[in-house]
């Protein structure tokens, strides 16, 4: 079932990351991302595992792609020339937002500037009411005196958001039937298919951001698919989505929106896929790279997702100060904390750290290429957790001193704290951010991360990992072989899919068999057509959900819309399977209020192989102690003092043997910490699973 | 060496665990203004009764008023009458926040057997009886229901009378009731992480964190203070008011170590519900002063400390009780502005000019009109819409558009609110020309056009204020858009009170917009073009205050035509 090679490409921040899976082994290689010109980066990466493999490119069977290059193109604010058309009386929703301050205190703030300015945003009279039905009719001779102004101004994408088209698309389709006649080479998008969901303010941001990136989107995967024919490279290419799941070349050009974040989902996906090997249910994934640290929770072996998510935040990482984008897309927390944050001093005498990176050029200052502000992992360094002389393997060499000048330059002075005392500020702060991020995502999710195993992975995250769970109370992390790719291994191991939704507001008072039934036979139409044009031949299974909350409650709990729900759906089963779930998220029920739905989902997804639990976890094969090669001195933040730590090369740890901390785990792409009290173990899959050890 | 970076962690944590504390109300309450709007708090204080640290997500009104409240159940509860398992409750505007609409629920923190500390919430409630939401009681008694500091959970044994009496007063008892139990899970959750917290840093009490806290936040805000000119200075502003025109007056002292404000001169009680508990004039007037003295100090006891704030009672800033208090925020959102008035003579070019100031917002009361043959497959709804208008120009800036400012809270979608009840939005868009002109022009009000379904008329409660009295500038900038709001056949509507809309009409409002900043002429050319390509200002009024000339006309009209990306500058 499984293709013999298939390839996995991830274009990230700094790394195009390329994998290739051949008779069953993984070969990998991280070349510099080609901004400019992105498929340079790929055929270059290609031709190297390629040539690790000894396959002929024309070999390569399948290519999943996953990029960042929209999310990029939206920060950035480079996309096509758009213009936004909407109900008259509406023209400012995507300006006027929630009409908040993201940052109360600061009299200074500047709101983010909208996607498309208010002088390219036209109206037309036409209304739908939150029923669905027409209140006022969209005329022909209106539509076409529009359409001559758009051809005026050589628009080359157009996005449509008509209020309430969610319920009645057909005012959008009207429109788009004339603008396709008479402007054949603009491309159009609809609010109403690529984010058919409630909340105005949402889907017009959705709809002009997927307009935005359309003619880009498409221009480069042209390129693309004509750079690997050059090369002999004639099989489909896929690519990932933002909700974890796979889709076609097609899908992916008419909705480039879903592209956004992929790198990040298939970085979960990866952790995901280790959970399943491991058999755990509950899975916290920790990805911390060089700019920022991304946070999931991975609960019976399949990351959460959610319908809402934030790009381009324009202030410190702050919620609300980016747009809402809303589509199906896996639900993680992104904070500025990586390897490269920059920690300063603030008016209170209080350690910052982030969101502000160094970058790669000029790196921490350990790099010495012009650095002097102290970075997270010149803490690292100074703390003994890195090895200047065997960095990245040895490519580049770290200086202590200009590590320890850049601290007590910035943290120490201050605060009258030696360097070393500074050091271990700075990484507390960052650790206790990354910690306070994930407690937050908890408990957005009500879930206890006591009972959790991390899955760390990213350059940075073994570093600190560790700590992290000691500030969380977890008591087992696992760092995965291949962690420095970890998005691009999660691509291959991503399924088909497609997740259809449609706003459909249904009080259970007023719960109509009939209309579930077309809503889901609908959704689930659109979805499997959407797998089935990806050429897949596995089969296919239906996940259903209803979004459902009390009336008068805003947030709404996913419900699972089981098979014999599918069939025959009655009311009181859906009363009861809220209540099951309402139950398990708040503890106590509310009496005497109606129950409502709010959205209907419907996923299709490839059946993937299920990852069985490697047997070696639980073998009883005597264990012995991993002998060091040597020691070094690193710093414990839980003891407040350093410890003489043990280093071993990784790879010689496996199933047989363990090492127990304070140790140090070396290999090329990171380096893993294992503090006082824990110890680690090897697994035959290669991944090192490292324990709390109870005093 | 530890401890100095463990108190630096404690801190963050303890802002991060009421964070969480906010969330968990966010995510399980009912009303509309806690869950879409924001419109909450919440906390944790010592075992004195003072704040530690407070939740970003908030709205200053009851952020600030918050933090003298849990001393206040303390004096009356006592210690001696604590125990685990117990949560206080109350709504009265006093002690709380400022109106019976506001919830506060306070729960005493236990760690091994003794007392702790503190967490305390609020959160704005659908109803509570009485008229209902709006300007029209003479006194706090036609105002709703009022509960006094009680304990609504004893030993862990619900009030059931406290619920039943809810319960029977109020026109949303599920919501209202399903709310009261969502302030005590949220304090709940921040209840359990500090314990989580006292056990990792072994812990037993926590007087020392909070001396650490207050230490630290209280020599960097007389840091501040103290880097400011030792001056007094008066400010001004008159607003309308629902009987009388009021004058807001305020005198600023800036001495060592604390700032004084005080608001002897203002005009006294209004004899409608738009009376403000100085409770409430304190939030209002600390938050102003904090955002343009000491911005990013974490608000706790002792960065509030230092700024005093008083007003002689009988004001209308200082409502003595029974007078009528539900709309004290259209009142109480205007004091920054005053506030500001003064502040300007003392700390120049820091302080935005005079905005829109209170959140625009109404209550919609929907019912089938009496001519109705069908009418009883029709039900009666009530809708309630947050909006704001323009916010002052800055010193260096232009004002935001329709963004609330000093309030934090957010808008309702109109998608969602159209679900709500048989209520249709026409129109809720900016509205050009409605910023004032200045070298920083003010930020635009919006308009808003409502109706109803046929078949239904409805009583509008309108919450404006501005009609009279347009925002002011600063330094030459000119005055922001004032308040308009008419029914579509043109008949007048006033800025305050319940009023009747019959079938068939709708209501048009022009919600204000914040005044400009700086003389009009020497606005970068560049932004001018900028705001007539955008369509907020007209070709008219450039012409009228920034001396528009032919070629840029052209420009204008070129770049209007080429739809050109004429975002930001």
């Amino acid at each position: 079932m499984k293709k013999r090679s298939r390839l996995g490409v991830d274009i990230g921040g700094t790394f195009t990351d390329v994998v290739l899976e051949h008779q069953g082994k993984l070969y990998s290689n991280k070349v510099l991302t080609t901004f400019d010109i992105p498929e340079d980066a790929i055929i270059e990466g290609i031709k190297g595992v390629c040539q690790k493999s000894a396959i002929l490119p024309g070999e390569i069977e399948q290519i999943i792609h996953g990029t960042t290059l929209a999310t990029n193109s939206l920060i950035e604010r480079r996309g096509a020339k758009i213009a936004l058309i909407t109900t008259e009386g509406f023209r400012d929703v995507i300006e006027m937002r929630t009409e908040s301050r993201f940052e109360q205190y600061d009299l200074n703030l500047v709101l983010p500037t909208p996607l498309v300015p208010r002088n390219c945003r036209y109206t037309l009279k036409e209304r739908v009411d939150s029923q669905g039905s027409i209140l006022k009719e969209l005329r022909q001779e209106d539509v076409d005196q529009l359409i001559d102004i758009i051809e005026v101004a050589n628009f080359e994408s157009v996005a449509v958001g008509f209020i309430h088209s969610y319920l009645n698309p057909s005012h959008e389709r009207m429109l788009e039937k004339s603008l396709k006649e008479r402007l054949p080479h603009v491309s159009v998008s609809l609010s109403s298919a690529v984010s058919p969901q409630m909340r105005e303010y949402e889907r017009f941001n959705t709809v002009c951001a997927n307009a935005f990136v359309k003619p880009m989107m498409k221009s480069y995967l042209d390129r693309l698919t004509s750079r690997l024919l050059e090369q002999e490279i004639n099989c489909p290419v896929f690519l990932m989505h933002s909700g974890g799941g796979i889709i076609s070349l097609d899908s992916a050009t008419e909705f480039p929106v879903r592209l956004i974040e992929s790198g990040p989902a298939g970085g979960a996906i990866f952790a995901a896929k280790i959970a399943e090997k491991h058999d755990l249910d509950k899975v916290l994934s920790f990805d911390m790279g060089g700019t920022t640290a991304k946070i999931c929770l991975i609960k019976d072996k399949s990351p959460k997702t959610a319908r809402v998510f934030e790009v381009a935040r324009t202030y410190r990482f702050k919620k609300g100060s980016g747009m809402p984008i809303s589509i199906p897309v896996i639900d993680m927390v992104e904070i500025g904390a990586g390897g490269g944050s920059l920690a300063n001093i603030d008016s209170m005498n209080q350690i910052r750290v982030g969101p502000e990176s160094s970058g790669s050029k000029p790196g921490p200052a350990c790099y010495d290429l012009g650095g002097n502000k102290p970075a997270v992992t010149d803490a690292d360094l100074l703390l003994g957790r890195l090895d200047g002389d065997n960095f990245a393997g040895g490519s580049i060499n770290l200086n202590v001193e200009k590590s320890k000048v850049a601290l007590g330059k910035e943290i120490g002075e201050a605060l009258s704290m030696e360097p070393i005392e500074s050091a271990f500020g700075v990484s507390e702060v960052v650790d206790e951010n990354m910690a306070n991020a994930a407690r937050m995502h908890a408990v957005e999710n009500g879930e206890d991360l006591a009972e959790f195993t991390m899955i760390a992975f990213g350059g940075a995250a073994p570093l600190h990992a560790a700590r992290l769970c000691q500030k969380l109370g977890i008591k087992k992390f696992i760092v995965p072989p291949g962690a420095g790719v970890g998005s691009a291994i999660g691509f291959l191991r991503a399924p088909f899919s497609f997740e259809a939704t449609k706003s459909v507001f249904m009080p259970l008072g007023k719960f109509d068999q009939e209309v579930v039934l077309k809503i889901l036979a609908e959704l689930t139409n659109e979805s499997t057509s959407f797998v089935k044009k990806c050429g897949t031949e596995e089969k296919i299974v239906i996940e259903a959900k209803a979004y459902m909350r009390y009336s008068g409650q805003g947030w709404e709990i996913p419900v699972i819309i089981d098979s014999i729900q599918m069939v025959a759906p009655t009311k009181n089963k859906f009363q009861e399977a809220f209540e099951l779930q309402y139950k398990s998220l708040f503890g106590r029920l509310v009496q005497g209020l109606d129950v409502e739905i709010t959205v209907w989902s419907v996923n299709a997804v490839t059946n993937t192989v299920l990852e069985y639990p490697d047997s070696t976890f639980v073998s009883n094969k005597p264990k012995t102690e991993l002998e060091s090669t040597s020691v070094r001195e690193v710093f414990d933040p839980a003891l407040g003092k350093f410890t003489e730590a043990k280093i071993a090369d990784r790879k010689v740890l496996n199933s047989s043997n363990y090492f127990t901390g304070p140790a140090v785990l070396v290999e090329d792409e990171t380096t893993i910490i294992i503090p006082t009290n824990f110890i680690s173990e090897g697994r035959e899959d290669g991944s090192i699973v490292v324990k709390r050890v109870d005093q | 060496m530890t401890s100095k970076v463990s108190f630096q962690v404690m801190w963050n944590r303890l802002i991060s665990i009421v964070e969480e504390q906010a969330q968990a109300l966010v995510r399980t309450a009912f009303s509309t203004s806690v869950r879409e709007a924001g419109d909450l708090s919440a906390g944790v204080y010592n075992r004195n009764g003072e704040m530690i640290a407070q939740a970003v997500t908030g709205t200053p009104g009851h952020v600030n008023a918050m933090a003298d409240s849990v001393a206040h159940f303390i004096r009356r509860i006592q210690v001696v009458n604590m125990f685990e398992g117990d949560i206080y409750i109350t709504n009265d505007p006093w002690e709380g926040t400022g109106h019976l609409h506001d919830i506060t629920v306070v729960t005493p923190s236990f760690f091994a057997g003794h007392l702790v500390g503190f967490f305390a919430c609020t959160a704005h409630i659908v109803d509570i009886g009485g008229r209902g939401f709006g300007a029209d009681a003479n006194s706090v008694y036609e105002e709703g229901l009022y509960i006094p500091i009680m304990k609504f959970v004893d030993n862990g044994e619900v009030n059931q009378t406290l619920i039943a009496i809810v319960r029977g007063n109020v026109r949303e008892p599920d919501q209202v009731v399903g709310d009261i139990f969502a302030l005590g899970t949220c304090n709940e959750i921040g209840h359990r992480r500090l314990v989580e917290m006292m056990n990792e840093f072994e812990l037993s009490e926590l007087e020392e964190v909070s001396k650490f806290i207050f230490e630290n936040s209280k020599s960097a805000t007389l840091d501040k203070i103290n880097a400011l000119p030792r001056r007094t200075e008066n400010g001004f502003m008159q607003i309308d008011g629902y009987q009388n025109y009021i004058d807001l007056k305020v005198k600023l002292s800036v001495l060592k170590d604390e700032i004084l404000c005080d608001f002897d001169g203002t005009s006294g009680v209004d004899k409608k519900g738009i009376n403000v508990p100085l409770v409430y004039t304190k939030a209002y007037a600390c938050y102003a002063l904090k955002c343009a003295i000491a911005p990013e100090i974490p608000n706790n006891a002792a960065s509030l400390a230092p700024f005093r704030i008083t007003a002689p009672e009988g004001c209308i800033l200082n409502a003595k009780h029974p007078a009528p208090v539900a709309l004290r925020h259209v009142i109480g959102h205007l004091i920054p502005d005053t506030v500001y008035a003064a502040l300007d003579k003392i700390l120049p070019d820091t302080v935005p000019s005079e905005g829109a100031g209170s959140l625009c917002n109404f209550q919609v009361s929907l019912r089938p009109s009496q001519n109705d043959t069908i009418s009883t497959a029709r039900k009666r709804a009530e809708v309630l819409m947050f909006n704001s208008g323009g916010s002052g120009a800055r010193p260096q800036l232009d004002g935001m558009n329709a963004t609330a400012f000093p309030s934090g809270v957010m808008t309702m979608p109109i998608e969602a609110t159209e679900h709500t009840g048989p209520v249709i939005i026409w129109r809720k868009e900016l509205r050009p020309d409605s910023g004032g002109a200045g070298k920083f022009r003010g930020g635009l009000g919006q308009f808003i056009e409502i109706g109803s379904y046929d078949g239904y008329e409805f009583d509008v409660s309108l919450m404006f204020d501005r009609v009279f009295h347009p925002a002011q500038g600063r330094k030459g900038g000119k005055p922001g858009g004032a308040t308009v709001v008419c029914k579509d056949d043109g008949t007048k509507m006033r800025g305050k009170g319940i009023q009747l809309v019959e079938e068939g009409r709708r209501v048009q409002m022009s919600l204000p917009g914040g005044a400009g900043y700086g003389h009009p002429l020497d606005r970068d050319r560049k932004a001018i073009i900028r705001d007539v390509v955008l369509g907020y200002v007209s070709i008219e009024n450039s012409k009228r205050y920034y001396d528009l000339s032919l070629e840029e006309i052209t420009l204008i009209e070129d770049a209007i035509r080429l739809g050109q990306q004429s975002n930001g500058l």
